[in-house]
């Protein structure tokens, strides 16, 4: 790995780039800030997305902003190891469809992650000018949205080169992130791989899930054209272990399986009235609104359109639902949080954008329980104040209950946005492999291999939620995992 | 693309529809269901398997026109494709030798009780069954019923075809006369929340099958939880059939009109 970006690195243009402006100079250079639709605007349309991305100008002007470190510990920081300095360097010198190459090497979906990847936490976070100079880092993630757009807008899409076909069938089970980012490496390594998806439709999370006013469909559409066109088969409407058995398919000539049928299983309270009508999960809220279309009329699939809408929770998809009520009508459309701001999950871009949009945050708050009208639907909420105590396990501050605070709040639609846990659909069906007591799949770290050795497993189906790009990690890793178990086995085979 | 290979209507609002669907002929087992989605507009529909034919690699579905979806869905035609059709989903029943069993069927519940009757006949026991619908025509697969019970009973509320009366008149008749080791109920959820009752006055342990409203049917959503035994579990895939005793109908009946309203908006611009 050190070798290859060292080589890259000492290209005669990389070197020539290097020259042509002083490091001193581009320092003092402001970063770029990302131009946004209108808040007042954007809230009449679902589909629309917010940040608009960059021009060339401003691309290219961030992209000078990179000091092309020789030891670039962004990349450190990236869960698929894009060779971040390459992709900027090539905006910088304007070669965009080359960065979008380079994007590619290592990554299935470069405009999703653009978008949706917590750069903040992660190849930024690790930037030379986060680490040393206390600066803003380098907008990575906006660069990276840059080129993939680009190439999406340009025609020119590349196709990576793939290994010459090794007439080996392997399933990818789920059709999200990891399964992806697994599919777009085994594919370039000459297996024959066939994603089986339980929906009607291809993307996991990133369909059903990521609204596309974050997310645009035809985003995601054009990295999935990409793969398919690499030779990776999609079945639609197909439930490994259901429609056909793990046995069946081996019959069928599979020989080994990656499992990433990821956290589908939603969480709730368990406090009374949580089962009234009007209280929903953020999965069922926002797979009728993003997979089934139904805030739009032409569409059989119905959603609750509440006038005062209580999201639960402070992560993503909490963000998600919340923008999404305020954006199907919702006259008030409120973050219950029982942390403060300070320990959301959430992006700090997704709650700015909430904010911006006048959702209101209740911050230090819980529901206690749900009371409804004649007819079981929810009409108001009893919530408690806490308060911030000690830090717990996960470093963040406690919330403990203010004793007596209770108090209610008028709502119609409750979504109850506060995590999820591992799908036990497709592991029900495999008895014997080893799962933790919280039903995730355990696998060793490095090879995402299970207890089943022909069986992988990553993404949140292991992990338990996470986000897209740590799923696309582990799709790698296992793609290395099992091509390493597949060759020595075919190898001893052939002896 | 899933292809209607045979329809026959039973009544003015129920249709049976015979689908091209291979594996899932193959790998469906009693109790089992399917989400389907007629077009690219369409609702994901969760319906019962009622029976499957291997060789011919076809599934039975029983519609009723309740709304705009289902409306559609039952105006298809043979030769038609259903775009999306995925399964088999849920549970499968659990199906043992246990002696006599009960088997209550109402209105198009009669479909997916079909398999569970054969699959408790075919495993040796004796099968007592009573259907009940409003009319003598919403008694539906009389014969592939009668096939698999040793004894049925009709009841009907008008009293056209059978005995006149609930169910539960039928199958208080059946405990009263012998022993019933088990009962199986399926059909609307007040017919079933009375079928369980009736059972739990004598002690007979009955599985009742839910028909909950859902969206993905895999887990995902959470649309079709429901209460039994006062811990909530997703009717998807913890069911579709539960312990009756435990259900919590009176909230299952509340839950299935959670989308009363928008369905009436959605009737009323289809029909304009």
């Amino acid at each position: 790995m050190k070798e290859y970006l060292k080589i890259e690195r000492d290209q005669e243009w990389r070197d020539q780039l290097r020259k042509k402006i002083k490091n001193k100079e581009r320092t003092t250079q402001e970063r770029v800030s990302m131009t946004s639709l209108d808040p007042m605007e954007r809230i009449k349309y679902q589909d629309r997305e917010v940040n608009l991305g960059l021009n060339m100008e401003q691309a290219q002007r961030e992209a000078s902003r990179c000091m092309d470190c020789v030891n670039p510990t962004c990349i450190e920081g990236c869960p698929v190891s894009i060779n971040i300095p390459k992709f900027i360097k090539n905006i910088e010198r304007g070669e965009v469809l080359e960065a979008a190459k380079t994007l590619k090497e290592t990554s299935a979906l470069p405009a999703v992650c653009g978008r949706v990847c917590p750069q903040e936490k992660q190849c930024e976070a690790q930037c030379f000018y986060t680490l040393k100079l206390k600066k803003e880092p380098v907008a990575i993630g906006y660069l990276e949205r840059f080129a993939a757009d680009f190439e999406q807008q340009s025609g020119a899409v590349s196709v990576p080169e793939t290994a010459p076909k090794k007439q080996v069938k392997v399933a990818a089970i789920g059709s999200g992130p990891a399964s992806l980012s697994f599919a777009g490496d085994m594919i370039k390594l000459g297996y024959d791989v066939t994603v089986f998806e339980a929906l009607h439709e291809v993307g996991g999370v990133l369909k059903y899930g990521i609204p596309e006013f974050r997310l645009p469909n035809h985003v995601v559409d054009v990295e999935l054209e990409s793969l398919a066109k690499m030779g990776v088969k999609f079945e639609r409407n197909f439930i490994v272990g259901r429609t056909a058995s793990f046995d069946d398919l081996k019959a069928e000539g599979y020989q080994a399986f990656f499992v990433a049928s990821g956290a589908g299983l939603p969480r709730f309270m368990n406090i009374p009235g949580e089962n009234y009508n009007g209280i929903l999960s953020s999965n069922e809220y926002l797979t009728r609104v993003n997979l089934m279309n139904a805030a739009k009329e032409e569409f059989d699939t119905p959603v609750l359109k509440g006038q005062n809408v209580a999201v639960i929770g402070g992560g993503n998809t909490a963000m998600d639902s919340v923008r999404t009520a305020k954006r199907l009508g919702a006259e008030r459309a409120m973050i219950i949080y029982r942390r403060s701001r300070e320990e959301m999950p959430a992006r700090v871009e997704e709650v700015l954008h909430a904010e911006e949009e006048g959702i209101e945050f209740l911050n230090l708050n819980n529901p206690v329980e749900y009371f409804a009208d004649e007819n079981g639907r929810v009409s108001k909420m009893r919530v408690q104040r806490m308060e911030l105590g000690e830090p717990d396990a996960s470093g963040r501050r406690r919330p403990v209950v203010v004793e007596g605070s209770e108090y209610d709040i008028p709502v119609d639609v409750v979504v109850v946005a506060i995590g999820v846990s591992p799908n036990p659909l497709v592991p029900s069906e495999l008895p014997e492999l080893k799962v933790s007591r919280w039903g995730t799949i355990e696998v060793d770290p490095e090879t995402m291999q299970s207890s089943k050795p022909e069986l992988f497993a990553g993404g949140d189906i292991v992990r338990g939620g996470a986000t897209v790009i740590l799923a696309m990690g582990d799709g790698r890793k296992a793609a290395a995992g099992m091509h390493k178990y597949l060759s020595q086995k075919n190898e001893t085979a052939a002896n | 693309m899933y292809q209607i290979v045979q329809k026959e209507q039973f009544s003015e609002n129920v249709v049976k529809l015979v689908v091209h669907a291979p594996r899932i002929a193959r790998s469906r087992k009693p109790g089992h269901f399917i989400i389907l989605r007629i077009d690219e507009k369409g609702e994901r529909i969760p319906l019962t398997i009622a029976e499957a034919n291997i060789e011919a690699g076809t599934i039975t579905l029983v519609v009723q026109n309740v709304g705009v979806s289902s409306k559609r869905l039952c105006a298809m035609n043979v030769g038609d494709q259903i775009l999306d059709l995925v399964g088999p989903l849920g549970k499968a029943t659990h199906i043992s030798e246990v002696g006599t069993v009960l088997a209550c069927g109402g209105g198009v519940g009669i479909a997916p009780l079909l398999p569970i009757v054969e699959g408790f006949k075919k495993a040796g026991n004796r099968v007592v069954t009573v259907l009940a619908a409003r009319t003598k025509e919403l008694i539906i697969l009389e014969k592939e019923i009668r096939q698999w019970s040793d004894e049925v009973i009709i009841m009907t509320d008008d009293g056209s075809y059978g005995t006149k009366g609930l169910v539960t008149q039928g199958a208080e008749e059946i405990i009263k006369r012998e022993k019933v080791d088990e009962c199986v109920t399926i059909g609307p959820a007040v017919m079933m929340k009375f079928v369980a009752l009736l059972t739990q006055k004598y002690e007979i342990p009955t599985q009742a099958s839910l028909n909950a409203i859902m969206v993905d049917g895999t887990g995902m959503c959470g649309a079709c939880r429901a209460s039994v035994g006062g811990q909530t579990k997703f009717t998807c895939i913890d069911g579709p059939e539960f312990n009756a005793h435990q259900i919590d109908f009176d909230e299952l009946i509340l839950r299935l009109g959670g989308y009363k309203a928008e369905e009436k908006q959605a009737w009323e611009r289809a029909n304009s």
